[in-house]
């Protein structure tokens, strides 16, 4: 939905990258906010799963039909609730949450629809989103949110520590997450201040 | 072009065709078009089902008006449904009236049927069309698509006849009638009975037939055709020929003289009792409730059960007559029934019609999916 990030190996940017790597194999797979279908794409021909996505913006889901794939044209804030529980044994939602009326309910759901759930989204706690807003003294415009705070689709910013509480507040259990700067992806410790992106895998 | 109109094949199917109403209709016969060739295993046929007043002459004159085909811009040669790939096939539903079995056709007693043809129903048009894929010798149609009553005979296809395609294109359509366009088909219906030369049905023989009421009938479904945006914009409240009002009954705007044209161009090429025919199948139309167990029951999900087609459904954004709300609910049964769906809602000016008109984005849709 949103690109931050120029596409690296495989034609992928490098969130979708972990999440295509990551998923099992011929595994049932829902792609919340699937763009021009690139993930889904590489999940059919790579990994051999049957997947789905939804996508809000018309011109990307007649992009996607015509590669051939299943996308429904709608907004996930009110659609999901029209999929069957556990449809699926993966829900992936990339660089969308934080674009959600209520992102709270939004987890809800891919943990609803989906066994498991992948999530990324840009880190508002970045050390140059910090520093930005620190001695900038206003809303940040980075490489990673690159749209002035007026006209943002990003209107629940969030950091990787409240991801985690949030994950945490909704019962949900962390199997793993990734996270990236500078398009790649880089260690786990102090990643709420050196990740620009983060990428958690989620279980209920 | 100087070429005579051409002649329908027509294929007479060898059985009796049960339909949904108990009665059963013997030698049936299902007038079609074809395009392009067929290949060896058969594995390209596209069936395209038309709408209520449409007829087999998808990409070809038609015989009676001398226009070009219904669907010319989008099927043909490098067309998004390309009859150089694929082997095309329109046939004129039954009820209709441009060659196959309908109210107009010889009865066994050497009359029409006249009124004494049976209520049908969608399904019941699509037996007579599965019935001519069988004498086609197509076991699985690589697509069948349709738009408004062309749709709804898809989805009654892909939920009746789940092994017969493989993809289910359906476009501006609903999976069921709702009160309102139950109730714009009975003024037309009311509109055509109310014409003395109606005479119940019985008017084949007849010097006068009822165009009065079927020009009716055809105008006011017009208007459910278009949009009020594309109305306005194209003839607004501007007068017809003239400089000031004229204080009479004539067609003093232009809209009123474009319906007027519009119902007589109409009564030239159709029949009224098929027109009382096909909407009455079409305001029967309820696909859920054809898989539930009561009147009321059914799930539309379940009459996608199982499913292994895949599926497009596209919905236009001034279709007020099947809004995208109509397209949506088939996509949530199909989703809850785990078909494989995309879904598109187009922005176009036009209303319903939109369909039918220049329209890229269809194109690319129709062109991404039918490949």
């Amino acid at each position: 939905m949103l690109l931050h990030t120029p596409p690296t190996s495989l034609g992928l940017r490098p969130d979708l990258a972990a999440i295509a790597t990551h998923v099992e194999f011929g595994s049932r797979v829902l792609d919340i906010g699937c763009g021009d279908g690139a993930l889904m794409d590489a999940l059919q021909t790579q990994m051999g799963c049957d997947a789905r996505g939804m996508e809000l913006d018309g011109a990307l889901v007649e992009r996607c039909v015509a590669r051939g794939l299943s996308v429904v044209q709608g907004d996930a804030n009110a659609d999901l609730a029209n999929y069957p529980d556990k449809a699926f044994d993966y829900a992936i939602l990339s660089q969308t949450l934080q674009t959600a009326t209520r992102p709270d309910r939004m987890l809800d759901e891919l943990l609803r629809v989906g066994q498991r759930a992948f999530v990324s989204f840009p880190n508002f706690a970045h050390w140059r989103t910090r520093a930005a807003l620190m001695f900038g003294g206003r809303m940040p415009v980075t490489r990673a949110l690159p749209v002035s705070w007026y006209e943002t689709q990003n209107i629940h910013h969030v950091t990787i520590e409240d991801f985690r509480d949030l994950a945490k507040a909704k019962g949900a259990g962390i199997e793993r997450a990734w996270f990236f700067a500078n398009e790649k992806q880089i260690g786990a410790p102090a990643a709420n201040w050196r990740a620009e992106f983060a990428v958690f895998e989620l279980s209920r | 072009m100087n070429a005579a109109p051409s002649l329908s094949l027509v294929y007479r199917i060898p059985h009796l065709l049960p339909l949904d109403s108990g009665q059963a209709l013997g030698d049936v016969e299902i007038a079609y078009e074809t395009y392009g060739t067929l290949a060896p295993d058969a594995s390209n046929a596209v069936l395209v089902c038309h709408a209520l007043t449409g007829d087999q002459y998808l990409a070809s004159l038609h015989p009676i008006t001398g226009k070009p085909g219904w669907w010319e811009r989008m099927v043909g040669p490098g067309k998004p449904i390309d009859t150089g790939r694929h082997f095309v096939i329109c046939a004129n539903v039954i009820g209709s009236c441009m060659g196959s079995t309908g109210p107009a056709s010889i009865a066994p007693d050497g009359q029409p049927y006249a009124m004494r043809f049976p209520v049908i129903t969608i399904r019941d048009m699509v037996r007579g069309l599965v019935a001519l894929l069988d004498g086609l010798g197509i076991a699985r149609l690589h697509t069948v698509v349709g738009g408004s009553m062309g749709g709804m005979q898809a989805l009654s296809l892909a939920a009746n006849w789940p092994d017969r395609a493989a993809r289910v294109l359906v476009i501006a359509a609903t999976a069921r009638h709702s009160a309102q366009n139950i109730a714009f088909h009975e003024v037309g219906r009311q509109a055509i009975m109310a014409d003395p030369a109606w005479a119940g049905g019985d008017y084949y023989a007849a010097p006068a037939k009822p165009d009065n009421g079927l020009a009716v009938a055809r105008m006011a479904a017009h208007i459910t055709y278009l949009s009020e945006a594309g109305l306005t914009e194209k003839f607004g409240r501007r007068l017809q020929a003239r400089e000031a009002k004229g204080f009479n009954f004539d067609a003093e705007f232009q809209v009123e003289s474009y319906l007027r044209y519009q119902g007589s161009g109409f009564v030239q090429r159709f029949d009224a009792n098929s027109y009382l025919y096909i909407t009455r199948a079409m305001d029967y139309f309820d696909l859920a409730e054809e898989f539930g167990a009561g009147a009321q029951g059914g799930k539309l999900a379940d009459a996608f059960a199982g499913t292994q087609a895949r599926f497009c459904i596209v919905s236009f954004d001034t279709d007020w007559l099947y809004p995208t709300a109509e397209s949506r609910h088939i996509v949530h049964a199909l989703n809850a029934a785990g078909a494989k769906v995309s879904f598109v809602e187009l922005s176009a000016p036009h209303g319903h019609d939109s369909f039918l008109l220049d329209h890229d984005q269809l194109d690319r849709v129709v062109k991404g999916f039918v490949e």
